[in-house]
């Protein structure tokens, strides 16, 4: 700014009273109008900022939600296994798919994280094609439990086996290790880190697999029949798992033959048959569509059965919600001391 | 006279410093469908490997006290004497798939082929062993491009096609819905009604509360209840030992425990007892 440099340089030099006092009064002029600036562009700086970063948070979450439009799967073998399927999972969803043998549940899954692509119809990840993305690249957005933990598990130890896949993923060493031992201690794994994972159990070995899932720390993931095999307490386990993972916000698909697991877990549900959606709704909504479950072999939950036998009125599945239900029709019964918790 | 007599059985596997199974000890009649249920890792395949003598004869291990079945002393014949008259489903349907097939049909004769089994009974064999599992339709596809619960069955039909005196099922249905499930167990108790004898070890006991005829409960490597399953499945010692009940079982508890069940009326373990029950306690 050549003036105010010849206007400072001729300050310095000139020390008359009047342009000195010009100088501090420009000086001072610039003070008010930079606290003025402050005063004023500061909160729209702070508002402009909030809102980009809610922006981009918003874009992120959006980043997760699951497009399925009209997908058609066929096999090379001719099997046509899935006809026409569009579905909408919004980030943080929980959701169950149901349905008989070859009814298409795993094809479709098997869609989410690009291991098959569509023989027509569109998979979006957030805004990543599945058709334009590898494997790899979904795999930092969706992990997937195989049916068969068989078909995942190839390590020597099960601590380098859940190492693997946030190895991969890019994490710190230091993330790895947290997520490592998080996953671990989860499914209490801790003290078996060492053990070959063909060394144990089936059942174990199904854990293992989760926890390499886990431990990827994927926005989305899906659990192909995670209730196979399992003992009543383990089932309980992965149910508070599940909980777990609505709290971090997690996309959960799930695949079960288990229906009072689903019910108890799930609040929405999907029944597929012959490579179609049938239903996609609530637990009350769908258990009340007897004949369509009956057609892709889904039996609703055992205490929806039974209060459909006792004429109770009401869709209800849960041990607290039968006997409200009972209760409610047959005062006669109503407790005469709190009932006992537990049971 | 038993076909199938444990006395004082305890075995280990290899490497391992606590024995799987501890001094067992039971007796099954030709016939009977006995189920197995227990928390995992309490026994169940381990005694389904006993009963078919993949141990001590596959695992190897330490194996000491009596194993009879079929008339065969285990410890004392090979395996391959010992698979003609009990045989043995896997928990893992993939694993009993023996990849040397292409078609499902081809798959289960494959067993027979290895019997000696006459060509010209085979074709019988195989589509009864089919139909009783329901995959006829799947006779020429490929047993790797079938679902899980379709392979499962493959896997069933191929152990059903050698007509074994004793059948051993490790959680059978663990693939398969609901309905599938149903069929599996009628399935085995026809065959069990037909002279078959059936040891089942499962997780599902709805199922097995409305086909078994005798349920024995393991709970770390021991033999610890026995008996008919309306009586073991609403045993309150369940908890102990880390298995569930059915649903109808809880909810009529917990009525019971505010006192509103009928006096004398069983616990319930299937949807038929339960409504039978609950309509009694109305009436009451």
């Amino acid at each position: 700014m050549p003036n105010a440099a010849a206007r400072g340089r001729a300050g310095s030099s000139n020390l008359d009273p009047l342009s000195l006092q010009m100088d501090t009064d420009a000086h001072r002029q610039k003070i008010v109008d930079r606290n003025l600036s402050t005063i004023f562009y500061l909160p729209s700086t702070i508002f402009l900022s909030v809102s980009i970063y809610g922006l981009y948070l918003w874009l992120r979450k959006n980043c997760m939600r699951i497009h399925i439009d009209n997908l058609h799967f066929t096999y090379p073998s001719g099997v046509r296994a899935l006809q026409g399927v569009s579905l909408t999972i919004e980030p943080g969803e929980q959701v169950a798919i149901v349905g008989q043998n070859g009814a298409g549940k795993t094809t479709l899954v098997r869609h989410l994280n690009g291991l098959l692509l569509p023989s027509s119809g569109t998979v979006h990840i957030g805004d990543w094609l599945t058709r334009d993305s590898s494997v790899a690249k979904l795999a930092a957005r969706v992990g997937y439990v195989f049916q068969n933990p068989d078909d995942q598990l190839f390590k020597g130890n099960v601590r380098d086996e859940v190492k693997f896949g946030p190895a991969n993923l890019g994490f710190t060493p230091e993330q790895i290790e947290t997520q490592v031992d998080e996953a671990l201690a989860r499914l209490e794994l801790s003290e078996k880190a060492a053990v070959n994972p063909y060394d144990l159990t089936p059942t174990w070995r199904k854990r293992v697999a989760i926890a390499a899932i886990l431990a990827m720390d994927t926005p989305i993931i899906i659990l192909d029949e995670p209730t196979t095999g399992q003992d009543y307490y383990s089932v309980q386990h992965l149910a508070g798992l599940i909980q777990h993972l609505r709290q971090q916000g997690k996309t959960v698909i799930a695949i079960s033959h288990d229906i009072d697991f689903v019910a108890e877990n799930f609040d929405r549900i999907v029944v597929m048959g012959q490579g179609r959606v049938l239903l996609d709704g609530p637990a009350e909504a769908i258990f009340a569509e007897e004949e369509i479950l009956n057609s892709t072999y889904v039996q609703p939950p055992q205490l929806a059965r039974l209060a459909g036998r006792l004429d109770l009125g009401q869709v209800v599945y849960t041990v607290d919600g039968f006997l409200a239900a009972y209760r409610q029709r047959n005062p006669a019964v109503s407790p005469v001391k709190p009932p006992i918790s537990g049971g | 006279m038993a076909i199938i007599e444990i006395e004082n059985l305890t075995y280990r596997y290899p490497h391992t410093s606590q024995p799987a199974l501890r001094d067992l000890s039971l007796q099954i009649e030709p016939g009977e469908f006995v189920a197995i249920v227990g928390a995992n890792g309490a026994g169940k395949s381990t005694l389904c490997y006993t009963l078919t003598g993949f141990v001590p004869h596959f695992f190897q291990g330490e194996l000491s006290g009596r194993v009879h079945v079929a008339g065969l002393e285990t410890k004392e014949h090979p395996l391959e004497d010992i698979v003609l008259v009990s045989g043995l489903v896997f928990q893992n349907p993939f694993n009993q798939i023996s990849g040397a097939k292409f078609t499902v049909y081809d798959e289960i004769a494959f067993g027979l082929e290895n019997l000696g089994v006459p060509r010209e009974d085979m074709p019988a064999r195989i589509e009864r062993a089919m139909a009783l599992t329901g995959i006829t339709a799947m006779a020429e596809r490929s047993p790797y491009a079938l679902s899980g619960g379709q392979q499962q069955r493959v896997a069933l039909a191929s152990m059903l096609v050698m007509e074994p005196q004793v059948l051993v099922l490790d959680e059978p249905t663990s693939q398969l819905d609901p309905l599938g499930s149903r069929e599996v167990f009628a399935v085995i108790r026809e065959l069990s009604r037909e002279g078959m004898t059936v040891v089942m070890a499962e997780h599902k006991l709805e199922w097995v509360a409305q086909f078994a005829d005798r349920v024995l409960v393991l709970a770390d490597g021991q033999l610890v209840l026995s008996g008919p399953p309306a009586e073991v499945l609403t045993s309150p010692l369940l908890e102990t030992y880390h298995i569930g009940q059915t649903r109808y079982t809880t909810v009529a508890r917990r009525l019971q425990a505010e006192n509103g069940w009928p006096a004398g009326q069983p616990l319930p373990v299937t949807l038929e007892e339960a409504e039978a029950g609950f309509k009694a306690a109305l009436i009451k």
